[in-house]
């Protein structure tokens, strides 16, 4: 599968990576090795396999409905870089 | 040119539990920012998600309520995307295997009908935090004491014609969640949300059409509003024969209009891929079973119950049912008076009433089951005429002690006695002769209008507590062998 320069500037959007012009080819051609990669692997027959979600062969282990965790915002929030009146601060997000 | 609409919904339920899906952080509604957050809600490095077993119970008897197939071995997948209120990154969602497969959820109509609407799935997930735009000038704040709170996704197939159908499929839903106990159902805090999917296209046409999403609408009366106004936007689009874009909207209340959301219209690209931290949820034929053995009476059970059993309209069964705590409240007392009829009028009219007016629930009415259902029975049995019955129940109210011990000290029993009404009748008769002069003139049709100035005498001689039914019949007695 041959990927172009505009589906990697797509990818590099959504996963919010800075990729600069001079870099673009040579990203492209990585990402078309690795999906040529996955085309080769798509051409082996599945079919009677049942998709593995996880690569432990277990069960999802349930927690009890109760609340274990106290107030622990002052810590938490020791490591933002901005925060006010119990917030933490971000650049202003408009909709 | 007539447009037909065509809407699918998707409902954000916020399921009941202490603690968060994946945390042991409190859902408690109202905590000041940031304290109910905890590192797994933050996504601080390393954390690890550990699913809350009441979550998924609450998940699978919303199948089973709705009659659905329970998926016995769902799975959770990350949807990527970038938001600052969803700090890591991603929301862990079921996108691939719900938890609630497909089923049809029959909605009751005002008409009494029902209604089948196409469940397509139910999946588990997160909650986001909360963006306060408003407090800072230059900065958005950020709180996530909702990060991580679990939520019931309902998704429905396009199966919506009108914005009343999905007004009454969302009473419906509201009232079946509350009666699960799956959800508290509190709309003003969020508990239940609402997208709706909407296209038109030209009557009779099977195509549908392009369609919006109208994000977030938190209550009944603007999802109607909602509705009616993205539906005049694209008709309006439609007529002049452009084309509607396919993109996310928010309903504004205030300018009661729709309006783009410009930022989500890149990110529409969620990537979905299995939650590598989260296992497989397995669920067994047993467990499903001992959900179903726990379902509570559902609302459309309750309904025909009501119907049958107490004889009550279809009118007030379909304004009493929908409220499980009303619904249990009128049961009570219509068992406990005999009166079922009587107690529902009640109920619907003079307890509504001022429960309304003192913005009550009716959890919180000062007038109990018990002491509502001693009134209705005084009524029943004709101590009280309607009239004394209001002056008890606003005793009741106010918290006068029961029924018989209201009507005992203020004197209030209704005069059945025939000789001390008879002695009231003739009197008045006797008091007016110019009345009854008119009245015997007069034809049959004014009489009746007439007979009331003499009923009017007597009550207020009285004081109210004549038997309205005896002096109509005695009056009537009187005045006929008086012409």
């Amino acid at each position: 599968m041959s990927v172009t320069p505009q589906d990697v500037e797509k990818v590099a959007l959504l996963a919010r990576l800075a990729i600069s012009e001079s870099d673009l080819p040579e990203v492209t051609e990585r990402f078309s090795r690795v999906l040529n990669l996955v085309d080769e692997l798509n051409t082996i027959d599945t079919e009677s396999v049942t998709p593995m979600s996880n690569p432990h062969d277990m069960e999802q282990r349930l927690r009890p409905d109760i609340v274990t965790r106290d107030d622990n915002r002052k810590a938490l929030m020791a490591s933002a870089p901005a925060q006010e009146q119990g917030y933490f601060l971000v650049p202003k997000v408009i909709d | 040119m007539s447009w037909e609409i065509v809407m699918g919904l998707e409902v954000h339920l916020q399921l009941a539990t202490q603690s968060k899906i994946f945390s042991g952080s409190s859902t408690q509604f109202g905590a000041s920012p940031n304290v109910q957050a905890d590192a797994v809600d933050l996504g601080m490095p390393g954390m690890l998600p550990v699913l809350n077993e009441e979550a998924v119970r609450h998940a699978v008897t919303f199948g089973l309520g709705i009659g659905a197939r329970i998926g016995q071995r769902s799975v959770f997948d990350r949807k990527n995307y970038f938001y600052p209120d969803l700090p890591k990154g991603y929301q862990v969602s079921q996108f691939f295997a719900p938890i609630v497969c497909e089923g049809i959820f029959e909605v009751p109509l005002e008409n009494g009908s029902l209604y089948p609407i196409r469940i397509t799935r139910a999946h588990l997930e997160e909650d986001a935090g909360k963006s306060v735009h408003d407090e800072f000038a230059h900065e958005t704040g950020i709180d996530l004491n909702r990060a991580g709170t679990p939520l019931l996704e309902i998704v429905t197939e396009p199966d919506f014609r009108s914005a009343e159908q999905a007004v009454a499929y969302l009473k419906a839903l509201h009232s079946l969640v509350t009666y699960l106990g799956i959800s508290d159902g509190n709309m003003a805090e969020g508990s239940m949300r609402c997208d709706i999917n909407i296209s038109l296209r030209k009557q009779g046409s099977d195509e549908l059409g392009t369609r919006t999403e109208i994000k977030n609408v938190n209550s009944f009366r603007f999802v109607e509003r909602a509705i009616h106004s993205e539906y005049e936007r694209q008709a309006e689009i439609l007529e002049r024969g452009g084309a509607i874009t396919q993109e996310t909207r928010l309903y504004d209340a205030d300018q009661d209009t729709t309006r783009s959301m410009r930022s989500k219209e890149v990110a529409n690209d969620y990537r979905y891929f299995p939650e590598p931290d989260l296992l497989p949820i397995l669920i067994d034929e047993a467990y499903i079973d001992a959900v179903r053995q726990s379902l509570p009476e559902l609302p459309t059970a309750k309904r025909e119950r009501f119907l049958a059993e107490y004889g009550v309209s279809e009118y007030d069964a379909s304004l009493l049912v929908p409220n499980h705590d009303m619904a249990d409240y009128f049961e009570s007392v219509a068992r406990a008076s005999g009166a079922a009829k009587l107690a529902a009028n009640w109920i619907l009219g003079d307890l509504s009433a001022a429960l309304n007016r003192h913005e009550l629930s009716i959890t919180e009415s000062p007038i109990s089951a018990e002491r509502l259902s001693g009134l209705v029975s005084r009524v029943e049995d004709g101590t009280l005429s309607s009239k004394l019955a209001k002056q008890v129940f606003d005793a009741l109210w106010q918290g006068e002690g029961d029924a018989d011990q209201i009507i005992a000290a203020r004197g209030l029993k209704q005069v059945s006695d025939s000789s001390a009404l008879e002695a009231m009748v003739t009197e008045v008769i006797a008091n007016n002769p110019d009345q009854v002069a008119q009245y015997i003139a007069a034809d049959e049709a004014k009489r009746k209008k007439l007979s009331g100035f003499f009923v009017g005498q007597i009550m207020k001689a009285s004081q109210g507590q004549a038997n309205p039914q005896m002096i109509n019949q005695l009056l009537l007695e009187k005045l006929e062998s008086q012409s």
